[in-house]
């Protein structure tokens, strides 16, 4: 082979593999470009807590579709002016299906959904709903009946410790819940309630724990997003259900269980409806059924009779055998809000604005 | 060789000039290390973080929006602080002009009128006013310091919103959430511009801007203000009431906020929500320092501030950086800001160590510790 025969082959070779590399990578057209999929959180992403489950699904949906979508999170969003921008930003960066995860982006996500009516979007523990805009959320309070079931059985002062964030229907169904489960298996038990008008305040979540504690309660929750409480009942050698996620590392002999939340599910079916073509707006409330609710891990101090308990009431909720607003109940006050056998009505459920019989108090609102 | 801070007989006027500019591109050299070390090329980071955020009519609206309530603020506060009058307080303040302005929008609901806004805008100046007069009273009756009376009542101003939104505000449709209704058209302020939700907010806060420059620069009453946050005992001498000044600068911080509150429920929130601010009344103390408590500085400062906070968003959307950024670059500017104004008062001498030892002056520093054993 001479030098012009080879020079002549490296070039041939060189412009079949550049042929060859052209036809095998084609340039990203319309079909193969991934879903772009964002997140509008409100609070640090962290290691546990309500913004962690979210990321938790957002990082397993990541993990199913692989190159078919590509996600993106903007954390610690401010509800308020700032969260409209940070929608509107992602939907103009090509983002065609945003979930926006705090009740008080609600009005934002309306305003740029109407300005964007080829995007989708998704907004969590909201009401209002548009053509390209849906709604979802979970039924917390069924979760918060189970673990209500835990306390009453595992109690022995007969009173356990709310802390409790802000005074809306979601944080009153879920004391009720857990107050009517707890009163399920224990007629006598009380809970006491004590506000901390945050969702992310350690330092007064800690106080309000400490407080429940020297008032005599036992066994401490909270509708909260730090780790406080369940850290104040490890110090305090109290028992603690913990929420959002479990905090068992937190709190390894204090932790029952945990009450936790699960959006990966739903987030899979949405985005697979997204890539199908067939998404439309939803109003979805699932609970135990739909996976967005679970009783995490339970403590092994628990005794086996009481998780059976737990378990069979899980089945039953499920299946629809058991809601945990069913007549006859009353109030605190002791007006009867349901009659005997009546079932509570989801309208209803996301107006509550009663503490039920066995919580001690007023609801600051009132 | 040595290197010794000397104070400078006057403080120099181009170091006042050049510690901002210092300061920037010190921040700039700081974050493009940063975005190399964390993988990105910084020149492109630094475009995506400063550059592509106002890079269009919508950017520069969506800044303009976010600078106007920290310049209206901070100009008010300024006022203030150059007269040693500290109220920390605004954030408080401008929850009272929420207040305020919301109370106008529901009380009179439905009612389509041209007087309904500006009443709204001048019932939240005043209640941010009335916010400030209480810290006012009690430094200029009791003594108390207004820095903590003014601050406590932010926490005060907070329970006030959460009573009144989680109360009587709440929107009855609303599913018990804690967010008034929305306001009615003629209660909201209008845009500026074709798209966007930029309002006439930004010439507020540019024309009060405009109002300080005046009061400090030209009238007797503002030099008097001056005189008595640089020299009070002179001031005191000199016949000058400190009492007004402590009135005067707290009332026109809390005018101020309060106007900024009213802004932002008549702007881009339209309706009263459990959090109205994302702080603007403790960011606007910053920007009022950064921009050297002078209304023009000021103005700037708030820009760069609302720059940065877009331009971390922007960093988390197109790079993924997160959230954490922003305030890193806050905090190095600060720290930049203010180690560049040493050099106003002081100077950097170069000191040659064979000139140092044949110095005749004696060394004013004592000897180093580890040396007198050789002497001795």
């Amino acid at each position: 082979m001479n030098l012009k025969t080879l020079s002549m082959s490296v070039l041939l070779t060189a412009v079949a593999l550049c042929c060859a590399s052209a036809l095998a990578a084609p340039a990203p057209d319309a079909k193969t470009e991934p879903l772009k999929v964002g997140f509008v959180y409100v609070s640090p992403i962290g290691d546990a807590g309500w913004t962690f489950q979210h990321d938790q699904a957002r990082l397993a949906i990541e993990k199913k579709f692989g190159n078919k979508i590509q996600t993106k999170y903007i954390e610690s969003v401010p509800e308020g002016a700032d969260a409209e921008r940070v929608i509107r930003d992602l939907a103009q960066n090509g983002y065609k299906l945003i979930f926006t995860t705090s009740f008080g982006f609600m009005n934002p996500t309306l305003k740029v959904a109407n300005q964007y009516p080829k995007n989708y979007f998704e907004h969590a523990t909201g009401f209002k709903t548009a053509k390209n805009m849906g709604f979802y959320n979970a039924r917390f309070y069924e979760g918060r009946y189970l673990a209500g079931i835990i306390a009453g059985k595992m109690t022995k002062t007969n009173v356990a410790g709310y802390v409790a964030s802000y005074p809306i229907p979601e944080v009153v169904m879920g004391i009720n819940a857990f107050t009517r489960g707890m009163r399920s298996v224990n007629p006598n038990a009380q809970v006491k309630v004590v506000w901390v008008n945050s969702w992310y305040d350690p330092g007064r979540e800690r106080e309000a724990a400490d407080t429940l504690v020297s008032q005599g309660a036992d066994i401490l929750t909270h509708h909260s997003d730090s780790t406080a409480v369940v850290q104040a009942a490890e110090a305090k050698k109290v028992y603690a259900i913990a929420y959002h996620s479990d905090m068992s590392k937190y709190a390894p002999h204090a932790q029952l269980a945990a009450v936790t939340h699960h959006w990966e599910n739903y987030y899979t079916g949405v985005v697979q409806s997204a890539l199908d073509g067939t998404w439309k707006p939803d109003r979805v409330w699932g609970g135990i059924k739909g996976g967005f609710i679970d009783v995490g891990p339970i403590n092994p101090v628990v005794p086996a009779a009481v998780v059976a308990l737990v378990n069979t009431a899980k089945a039953d909720i499920a299946s629809g055998k058991l809601h945990p607003f069913v007549g006859p109940m009353r109030d605190n006050e002791g007006k009867e809000r349901l009659a005997p056998g009546q079932t509570i009505s989801d309208e209803a459920l996301l107006k509550m604005d009663y503490y039920v019989e066995g919580v001690q108090g007023k609801l600051p609102t009132k | 060789m040595m290197l010794r801070l000397e104070p400078r007989p006057e403080p120099s006027r181009l170091a006042v000039w050049l510690s901002p500019l210092v300061a920037l591109l010190a921040t700039l050299a700081i974050g493009a290390a940063i975005f190399a070390w964390l993988g990105f090329d910084p020149k492109n980071a630094l475009a995506v973080f400063f550059i592509k955020p106002i890079n269009s009519w919508y950017g520069v609206s969506e800044l303009l929006l976010k600078a106007a309530p920290l310049m209206l603020i901070a100009n008010g506060l300024a006022l203030g602080f150059r007269a040693n009058v500290w109220n920390i307080g605004a954030e408080g303040q401008l929850i009272l002009g929420a207040l305020g302005a919301t109370g106008i929008a529901l009380a009179f609901d439905g009612v389509e009128a041209r007087w309904l806004l500006p009443l709204m805008l001048i019932c939240g100046t005043v209640c941010g006013i009335a916010w400030a007069a209480i810290p006012a009273f009690l430094r200029t009756r009791f003594r108390a310091n207004e820095i903590l009376t003014s601050l406590m009542l932010v926490y005060v101003a907070g329970y006030l919103l959460s009573f009144l939104i989680h109360g009587p505000w709440r929107d009855p449709e609303g599913y018990n959430f804690p967010q008034s209704i929305l306001f009615s058209a003629s209660a909201l302020l209008p845009t500026v511009g074709a798209e966007g939700r930029l309002n006439i907010s930004i010439f507020f806060a540019l024309g009060v801007a405009l109002l300080c420059w005046l009061f400090v620069k030209k009238s007797w009453l503002g030099f008097q203000m001056r005189v008595a946050g640089l020299a009070p005992t002179a001031a005191l001498y000199a016949g000058i009431p400190a009492n007004r000044s402590v009135w005067l600068g707290l009332l026109a911080g809390g005018g101020c906020a309060g106007l900024a509150g009213a802004c932002e429920v008549t702007g881009p929130l339209g309706q009263l929500t459990a959090s109205v601010s994302p702080g603007y009344g403790f960011a606007a103390i910053i920007v009022a320092f950064v921009g050297r408590l002078h209304p023009i500085g000021i103005v700037f400062a708030s820009l760069l501030l609302s720059l940065l906070y877009l331009g971390g968003e922007a960093a988390q959307i197109q790079l993924g950086l997160p959230s954490a950024i922003t305030g890193l670059f806050q905090g190095a500017l600060l720290f930049l800001l203010l180690g560049a104004d040493v050099f106003i008062r002081y100077r950097l001498r170069f000191v040659f160590s064979r000139l140092a030892s044949s110095d005749v002056t004696p060394s004013p520093e004592p000897a180093p510790p580890t040396l007198p054993a050789s002497h001795h």
